[in-house]
């Protein structure tokens, strides 16, 4: 069983949770995964890991409430525990003194490249940050990626807070000024990898994707994380979740993410009816 | 010499035929996902049991992978001494239960029988299931005698048929013994895999306990290669450890539309059958596509495993295509007959040559080529050979690749110093399973490639015999080390 330690709200249907899991806090690096299941009829679902403490042995998960499981997931309180949590799983983030490096997080992504941040400013680089969410209010773990970056740039797609556009009119901005990028990691929404890639591919920058892929054992058994980049299909679990961003097949990626778009919302639906159930039968 | 003049034979009992195995009938069977023999009576157990002429030299054994004393246990059933029979069954088998279904007898023990050269063998198979049950079902299952402790202790990696085998004998012997599972479930293929219609979960979730009962800790959850590894393990103080992962990396067939949605490894479907019990989606949170025409393709009890769930699951029609004829299908015969009985049906001498979807990425229809078959190949079966020129489409929504598994590379990819082949498989000697690390084994389908359950069983018994004699100090010797 692994204890829930702390959980808390960053933004709305986004939270922070910290969980003992000792020796995955112990042997993970920036770029790998977890599966989690919470109790016995759940699915096995794959976070990444935003951060580890090695003395407390807890590790930590940034997620979003967007299915089922997070929703549940949402409503654990401190000291609750989940069935299982896996790993750390995938290879680690490719990580060497580049020179200069941009870090872009989107949404939630933002909490799955804070690690890849900090690991990249430890191993020396250059650090640039762009961070993007839909609006102000979505901007999460704001302090601690300008703690680890030499430059955090802000961008909100309705421009209320930062710049008003998408990450990637910021990472056209740094080019512009005359920034030497050497290479760029990037995590969040399948369009804004796209977006990142097909901008950085006109300036020929080596561009790192992290994809987040269904996946049911997330150690190699049954490919349902498959992926084509390349041209050959790869496993994001076991060969993955880092990706030579130019060679993603995202058309193919976003097709393969609805694969149980029905299935998922009445899983929703039939979750929120046993609530009001349970909420009417404590109520009378 | 005519039959007029031929002297009167000594009156002779009465041959008594193989008792038939009383099974589900097929048009209820194909909408439940209960087990489908129901296995025999007490009375039918020792009907079948007296067929057994007690030979003084048994093939049978030696058919065996693990080498179960079946001349003995049989005359225990038919002596009706049958918490005893069972007893008989574990002193060489931790899982009769589990064999006694899923084992190929008709290619091991019984295909030697000698009643068989003649008629049919003795039902050694069902009378090992029968034996093994009514020892669990009386609460009659008696822990052996567990040897003084050694003061080894020993690390099995993986909670499949061949972990299991190894954690059950070298705890006998006096060693600890902790296993690590990857998955959260313990039993390996035989509860992501095997369908609970072939194998009831129950029934390998007893023996999984058995085993634990002998003082084997579990550890679930926990990839080694990832979570530990195989060093972490020698350093946190185990003497020996044994690799057991299986055969978990899906083939997959490298033609066009292969990544579409309702394009399946039999392992996801499976899994998320079995192991996730998506059958009771919603309850379950693990969905699996609700599919009406299904393509399952391979011939192998995978690909029956995989048809016969997807039959169960609500498929109109279900359709196994196979490159070669039903003569080199490596399925069980019992296994294809059951799914032919189930209205399964069979398109052989037909291999995919891509897969078509819609607009939305979902497939629609598998386009196919019809082969003929030429000469013997390595594998001694005949070669299938495409004819050009006979492309047809069969339509379809789902497709299930059921080719075949490679080795995973987690722990051999993050173990130094462990050798392995050009497919990924770890290379272990034969006789004894040692690796070229030393005190490190192997075995199962990590090292032969997707085998059966007893194969893996038979391997982790001779690894055992030889981690024993390693931990006694009897036999330390290390031939293949590597530098």
């Amino acid at each position: 069983m692994y204890k829930i330690t702390s959980h808390n709200l960053l933004a709305p249907a986004v939270r922070d949770i910290l969980i003992e899991a000792p020796l995955i806090a112990r042997n993970r690096k920036a770029g790998q995964f977890v599966m989690v299941r919470i109790g016995e009829f759940s699915e096995r679902i794959p976070l990444t890991i935003a951060g580890a403490d090695t003395e407390a042995g807890t590790i930590r998960l940034i997620y979003q409430e967007v299915g089922k499981t997070t929703m549940e997931m949402g409503q654990l309180k401190v000291g609750d525990t989940l069935a299982d949590v896996v790993g750390p799983l995938g290879k680690p983030t490719h990580l060497e003194n580049f020179g200069t490096v941009v870090c872009i997080g989107g949404g939630i992504g933002t909490g799955e490249i804070l690690p890849v941040a900090e690991a990249c400013k430890e191993a020396g680089n250059r650090v640039f940050s762009i961070v993007g969410a839909r609006t102000k209010e979505l901007l999460i773990v704001i302090d601690e990626m300008r703690k680890t970056s030499d430059e955090l740039l802000i961008s909100t797609d309705d421009g209320s807070f930062g710049f008003h556009g998408l990450v990637t009119g910021l990472l056209e901005q740094l080019v512009e000024r005359g920034e030497k990028l050497d290479r760029v990691f990037a995590v969040g929404p399948v369009p804004m990898m796209r977006a990142v890639c097909n901008a950085t591919r006109k300036y020929a920058i080596p561009t790192e994707v992290s994809l987040n892929s269904i996946m049911v054992d997330g150690t190699g058994m049954c490919g349902a994380c498959r992926v084509t980049v390349g041209g050959k299909t790869r496993f994001v679990c076991v060969d993955g979740p880092d990706f030579d961003g130019h060679e993603v097949d995202f058309d193919e990626l976003t097709q393969r993410l609805k694969a149980y778009h029905t299935m998922e919302k009445e899983a929703i639906e039939h979750w929120k009816e046993h609530q009001c159930r349970l909420e009417e039968a404590s109520r009378s | 010499m005519s039959e007029a003049t031929k002297p009167k034979p000594p009156p002779k009992k009465p041959k008594v035929p193989r008792q038939p195995m009383p099974e589900q009938p097929p048009e209820e069977r194909r909408y439940n996902f209960q087990e489908v023999p129901y296995g025999y009576s007490p009375d039918v157990a020792v009907v079948e049991a007296t067929r057994c002429i007690q030979c003084k030299k048994p093939k049978c054994v030696d058919g065996c992978p693990v080498e179960i004393d079946i001349p003995a246990f049989i005359k225990l059933i038919a002596e009706r001494e049958f918490a005893a029979a069972a007893r008989k069954l574990k002193e060489d088998n931790a899982l009769p239960a589990i064999c006694g279904r899923v084992c190929p007898q008709e290619d091991q023990c019984e295909i030697v029988c000698v009643t068989g050269i003649k008629g049919e063998p003795v039902a050694i198979g069902r009378l090992e299931r029968f034996a093994a049950d009514w020892e669990r079902e009386h609460n009659l299952i008696e822990l052996p005698e567990i040897a003084p402790s050694t003061g080894k202790r020993v690390a099995v990696v993986g909670a499949g048929p061949a972990g299991l085998t190894v954690a059950g004998d070298l705890i006998k012997l006096g060693h600890a013994v902790t296993i690590f599972e990857a998955l959260h479930k313990t039993g390996g293929v035989l509860v992501y895999g095997i369908p609970e219609f072939r194998l009831p979960k129950a029934i390998v979730q007893a023996e999984v306990d058995y085993v634990a009962s002998l003082g084997v800790e579990i550890i679930t959850s926990a990839v080694i290669g990832r979570t530990m590894t195989v060093d972490d393990l020698f350093a946190d103080g185990y003497d020996a450890i044994f690799v057991a992962t299986g055969a978990g990396l899906p083939y997959f067939m490298g033609i066009p539309g292969e990544n579409l949605n309702g394009v399946f490894s039999a392992n996801e479907y499976l899994t998320r059958s079995n192991l996730m019990r998506a059958f009771e989606f919603p309850k379950a949170d693990t969905p699996i596509m609700r599919s009406k025409l299904v393509c399952v393709l391979g011939g192998g009890n995978v690909a029956m495993d995989a048809a016969r769930t997807a039959l169960r699951l609500g498929a109109e029609k279900v359709t196994i295509v196979y490159r070669r004829s039903h003569k080199e299908m490596p399925a069980r015969i019992e296994e294809i007959h059951h799914a032919e009985e189930e209205g399964i049906e069979f398109k052989i001498l037909t291999n995919p040559t891509k897969i078509i979807g819609n607009d939305d990425g979902w497939v629609t229809a598998m386009e196919c080529l019809r082969y003929e078959l030429g000469e013997p190949d390595a594998s001694g079966r005949r070669k299938p050979i495409p004819i050009p020129g006979t492309e047809f489409e069969i339509e379809c929504d789902t497709v299930i690749v059921s080719i075949g598994n490679g080795a995973n590379p987690l722990l051999p990819q993050a173990t130094p110093g462990l050798k392995t082949n050009r497919w990924g498989n770890i290379t272990a000697e034969n006789d004894s399973g040692k690796t070229s690390k030393k005190g490190v084994w192997a075995g199962g389908d990590i090292v032969i490639g997707a085998a059966t359950v007893i194969l893996a069983m038979g391997a982790g018994r001779q690894a055992a015999r030889s981690m024993h004699a390693y931990l006694t100090g009897e036999d330390t010797s290390w031939p293949s080390q590597e530098a």
